[in-house]
């Protein structure tokens, strides 16, 4: 295909893209540079259509925040509260079985699963609650845990990464979110979030992770004080990784929404920004299989234009969302499957309701 | 199918103008950037420079009771049933000073078609306004008008020479939904035609008036009426040069009596990039961040929009279908600028101020 772009700097690297050659950092910060949007959109879209076609993605999935207590009070978090703190909880077996049946009737296929590192809780907790999830919901896909997680359990449990991951998975864990990267590097890490697991760690344990068979998403939190280049450097770290063990099933770009934060002076992350996030990542992580258009983060009305940016999957339905709606998300707090179809279609998709791992559900 | 696309992608390059049914044809089947792409190349035909304009004003709806009801408006009272309101001249003096004070040039008044107001309501309130303040009135769309014109038998023009000597300044292209009588006659049947809403912007055009035009589509039109509509707004426009801008946007379903689904995003930004496309006659397309929020205006900047329209420190009519997306300058301003446009304050005229 022909493309006419504003700006020329993008001719090269749309020629690499056709002959499949791999981008590099300085193409990436190119990439974040240019005001020509819509010459952008047009590579990634490329590269979306020769994976995907016209197939769009959502999956008929819950979220489930087992509690909010939290010791870590990374800065741009606005839901971790300490222990005894109002508004602070944690679900007990009772609660978990109570939200789970509240829905029990629909055909979910996907249960999102994460929480605070909270200090009255132990290993044995985890363990039931995978339990409990999968008595309950015996055919639904447990994707739970982040890296931070992992890492916080395996501390906890005083076993090793193996074993903490063999035993969470012999319970019912069969995939991990993406989150808890924030952005892989050490500047930010100890500006934001010192006291959560840095770079090396986070990469040490996905790669862990993967070998244990679990597939995980990655994520990049942008839009607060992060810089071009340190989210190039991110994506090259994912990709290196995926490289390695090929387990990330697809890659989220997350808005940084700072409403009740540390961060509430920094402004809303715009629309420009949140495209070219899908459209730099789409082509940047050529070895990532999905690209996910966050709807929660960046809005349902541009989650269904960026499908023309890159991106190939809308998450989900995921019934109540809590995390960034507490940081000043106006998006709903979930969605029909109904309502995920047509913005599929209205965008000139075809929709494809999918389980976790990508396969179709008729 | 490939080839038809191809030459109507073609002659667009060209700058060569494409009748209604090339415009179907390529609104339905070519892909989504590509309309952008097109769209964006004569955006810059009409506006080589890197900016992007914005008007500070403000709604002033001097009555909400109108005869009309148009099934799809949630914001008119019927008359006699006691929740209408006509502006008191305090109110109207207080939203005006507050207006200047905000940096605001003009105020955009509009109404609905009241059968208590004579023509003197309206000639007395323009005059006062002009006595008290120095300010733009961008106000009476042609339904009200028309309205004006018949209730006090007069001609379009007659009336429309009395309100501009009055000091009406220029005329908004609100109440133009769908210019095609089917869809007139089913959505808003008590509202004038579409004859006749052209005739009342042909009139001021005739008599050194600019005018807007606009079109909200989503109710209950079907794809070819998009284009008729369109069609008729630029064979008027190469008749006067009167238009200053084209704004489409979305129906807002919400309290209203049409329950249809509402338009998304995607669909929106479709319908901009073709109406850039299609209006080779009219220099300016305005983005609807009132129904479209900050994230679709600002990608509609990419979609042939040049123009972000008003801060509107007050709006109503949008609002009462459920709408609300507030946007203060600095945030109207900060969206042009993190696009990569420079921001410049416009007056009505589109001239730099």
């Amino acid at each position: 295909m022909q493309i006419s772009f504003v700006d020329e700097r993008l001719e090269d690297i749309y020629s690499k893209v056709l002959k499949n050659s791999r981008l590099s950092k300085e193409d990436g910060i190119r990439l974040y540079e240019t005001g020509d949007l819509i010459g952008l959109g047009r590579i990634a879209n490329h590269v979306r259509s020769s994976l995907h076609g016209n197939k769009a993605f959502y999956i008929y999935n819950e979220h489930l925040n087992y509690t909010n207590i939290c010791k870590n009070r990374c800065r741009f978090c606005a839901y971790a509260k300490d222990r005894g703190e109002e508004g602070a909880y944690v679900f007990s077996m009772e609660e978990i079985e109570k939200r789970l049946m509240m829905h029990i009737s629909e055909p979910i296929k996907e249960l999102h699963v994460v929480g605070g590192l909270n200090e009255d809780l132990r290993f044995d907790y985890f363990i039931d609650l995978l339990k409990t999830i999968k008595r309950i919901r015996p055919h639904t896909t447990i994707k739970a845990f982040t890296c931070v997680e992992i890492d916080y359990l395996s501390n906890l449990a005083g076993l090793s990464l193996e074993e903490t991951i063999k035993r969470l998975k012999d319970a019912g864990l069969e995939m991990m979110p993406g989150g808890g990267a924030e952005v892989l590097n050490s500047r930010i890490h100890e500006a934001l979030f010192p006291k959560k697991i840095g770079h090396e760690k986070w990469l040490e344990i996905v790669k862990a992770v993967h070998k244990a068979g679990i597939k995980t998403n990655a994520t990049l939190l942008y839009g607060h004080i992060e810089t071009i280049d340190e989210r190039v450097d991110h994506l090259i770290s994912l990709r290196e990784v995926q490289d390695e063990t090929g387990g990330f099933s697809a890659f989220i770009p997350l808005a940084f929404h700072s409403e009740n934060t540390g961060l509430s002076h920094l402004p809303p992350t715009t629309a420009v920004d949140d495209l070219k996030n899908v459209a730099v990542s789409r082509l940047m992580l050529d070895n990532f299989e999905h690209i996910k258009a966050y709807w929660v983060m960046i809005g349902e009305s541009l989650a269904q234009v960026a499908l023309s940016f890159g991106a190939d999957d809308l998450d989900g339905t995921i019934m109540e969302e809590r995390i960034t709606h507490t940081a000043g998300a106006k998006s709903a707090k979930g969605l029909t499957r109904d309502k995920m179809k047509d913005l599929i279609l209205a965008a000139g998709f075809e929709p494809v309701e999918r389980d976790s791992f990508y396969n179709p559900v008729n | 199918m490939m080839s038809d696309l191809n030459h109507i992608i073609k002659k667009i390059r060209e700058n060569l103008r494409i009748d209604v049914d090339e415009a179907l044809f390529l609104y339905r089947e070519a892909d989504f950037l590509t309309l952008a792409d097109l769209a964006n190349q004569r955006r810059f035909h009409h506006h080589p420079e890197k900016s992007v304009t914005y008007v500070v004003d403000r709604n002033i709806n001097y009555t909400n009771i109108c005869v009309s009801g148009c099934r799809f408006c949630a914001f008119f009272e019927p008359p006699g049933k006691g929740k209408g309101y006509v502006i008191s001249r305090q109110t109207l003096h207080d939203k005006i000073r507050e207006t200047l004070s905000l940096g605001g040039t003009q105020i955009l008044l509009q109404g609905g078609m009241n059968p208590d107001l004579t023509i003197e309501y309206y000639t007395d309130m323009l005059k006062d306004i002009k006595a008290n303040f120095d300010i733009h009135i961008h106000g009476f769309s042609p339904p009200e008008i028309d309205y004006i014109a018949k209730k006090s038998s007069l001609s379009v023009s007659e009336t429309i020479t009395i309100l501009k000597n009055s000091g009406l300044s220029s005329i908004p292209g609100g109440g133009a939904e769908i210019l095609c009588d089917e869809i007139r006659q089913q959505a808003s049947p008590k509202k004038c035609l579409s004859s006749e809403w052209l005739e009342v912007m042909r009139q001021a055009h005739l008599q050194g008036m600019r005018s807007s035009a606009t079109m909200m589509f989503g109710h209950l039109e079907d794809d070819i009426h998009i284009f008729q509509h369109m069609d008729k707004i630029r064979a008027l426009q190469d008749e006067t040069s009167g238009f200053t801008a084209f704004i489409p946007w979305t129906f807002q379903p919400g309290n209203t009596k049409i329950d249809v689904k509402k338009k998304t995003g995607a669909e929106y930004l479709r319908v901009l990039a073709m109406s850039r496309i299609f209006l080779d006659n009219i220099d300016n397309i305005q983005a609807s961040w009132v129904t479209q929020g900050d994230k679709i205006a600002q990608t509609a900047l990419f979609f042939g929009a040049n123009d972000m329209g008003s801060t509107m420190i007050e709006e109503n009519v949008v609002a009462s279908a459920g709408v609300d997306f507030m946007l203060p300058r600095e945030e109207l301003v900060r969206l042009i600028k993190t696009a990569g446009f420079e921001p410049r304050q416009r007056d009505c005229y589109y001239h730099l101020l």
